[in-house]
């Protein structure tokens, strides 16, 4: 092992570009690069995070009317799911870092199926949005923002809209427009997240990442930790807001 | 300087600490604090410090270099600044009466 690393120092690694000094300084670049990527991520998010905290501010009981009727089963379970595939994803980068081939392919294939897993019950949620007649606007043609309001006295029906004291139909809508455009930015992210591991596997398979050489995994790595942070914080603003008002 | 491997029992612990905290989270939400705001403080404490868990040990910058976390530090603050100068704009619009 020492003097096989001792080879590579006098002529390089093969993944060493020229531009660069050594395999250190190419992975310092590389997540360095990463990380300002990350932060103008931030930014795109923080107008959105922004936006919610306006109008929810504007109008309390309408947000927490519409926070309500969100599945709060779901959105904690998935909020498992992504806390899960960090953590297996934390693992891959370490089983790269140590050189054990195996278990990284095995806990990027497992991450990368945690993801779509997320995803899937995303789908099943905005589903049921879209039976209960809450997508926002006629984003869906024939289809406009119409749920069936719950009048008082009436007994519980979870597919109608349960409107708290001072909450209008109108501002229920305005809520679900920036819930459907942050969790839907959040699921491309997922999306691409998805891709860029199905990358990775392969390249995982084919024996191209070594304690060397391992930039890729470590970087996609904190990417997909972003995004598990965005839903971090997704989840009780939307999910949890107005749940203590039963 | 070189890199730190950080041990698998750290990534354990980490994971485990953010499964609690999703489980307070949830708890924490149906609790009527009888006060305003304090579910939203409760709520985005618990996921501030879930948040800086991910960051310090699953993406590694507790053991990064200072020029990470100044770019960490840039972001925060312009978020700051985003959330700052717009609440202070909104919440004072009604301090003083002008006819619209």
């Amino acid at each position: 092992m020492s003097s096989h690393a001792a080879t590579e120092d006098i002529h390089g690694h093969r993944a060493l570009q020229h531009h660069f000094e050594n395999m250190e300084q190419q992975r310092e670049a590389g997540t360095l690069g990463m990380w300002i990527f990350l932060v103008t991520e931030i930014m795109f998010f923080g107008g959105m995070f922004l936006a919610y905290a306006l109008y929810r501010t504007l109008y309390p009981a309408a947000f927490a009317s519409a926070s309500n009727h969100l599945d709060i089963t779901l959105g904690a379970v998935n909020t498992g799911v992504l806390i899960l595939s960090s953590f297996t994803m934390a693992l891959a980068v370490y089983f790269t870092q140590i050189g054990n081939r195996r278990p990284q392919v095995i806990c990027l294939l497992l991450t990368l199926v945690l993801g779509l897993t997320f995803l899937g019950i995303k789908a099943v949620e905005y589903h049921d949005k879209y039976e209960d007649r809450l997508i926002p606007g006629n984003l869906i043609p024939g289809h406009s923002f119409d749920p069936v309001i719950q009048k008082e006295g009436e007994p519980v029906d979870h597919h109608k809209l349960h409107l708290l004291p001072g909450a209008t139909k109108e501002k229920v809508e305005l809520f679900y427009w920036i819930y459907f455009a942050m969790t839907g930015m959040h699921a491309l992210h997922m999306i691409i997240g998805a891709g860029l591991l199905t990358f990775l596997l392969i390249f995982s398979l084919k024996g191209r990442f070594d304690p060397e050489y391992h930039s890729p995994v470590e970087v996609i790595g904190l990417y997909w930790h972003f995004v598990d942070i965005v839903w971090i914080f997704l989840f009780p603003l939307l999910y949890l807001l107005g749940r203590h008002y039963h | 300087m070189s890199e730190h491997i950080v041990p698998v029992r750290v990534y354990i612990t980490i994971f485990l600490v953010l499964l609690v905290g999703t489980a307070l989270t949830v708890a924490a939400a149906f609790i009527d604090f009888r006060l305003p705001y304090i579910n939203t403080v409760v709520a985005l404490t618990i996921a501030t410090i879930k948040a800086t868990f991910v960051v310090l040990y699953f993406m590694h910058v507790r053991y990064s270099s200072r020029l990470i976390w100044v770019i960490m530090a840039a972001a925060l603050f312009w978020m700051a600044i985003l959330f700052a100068f717009t609440f202070s704009d909104y919440l004072t619009r009604d301090w003083i009466s002008i006819q619209r």
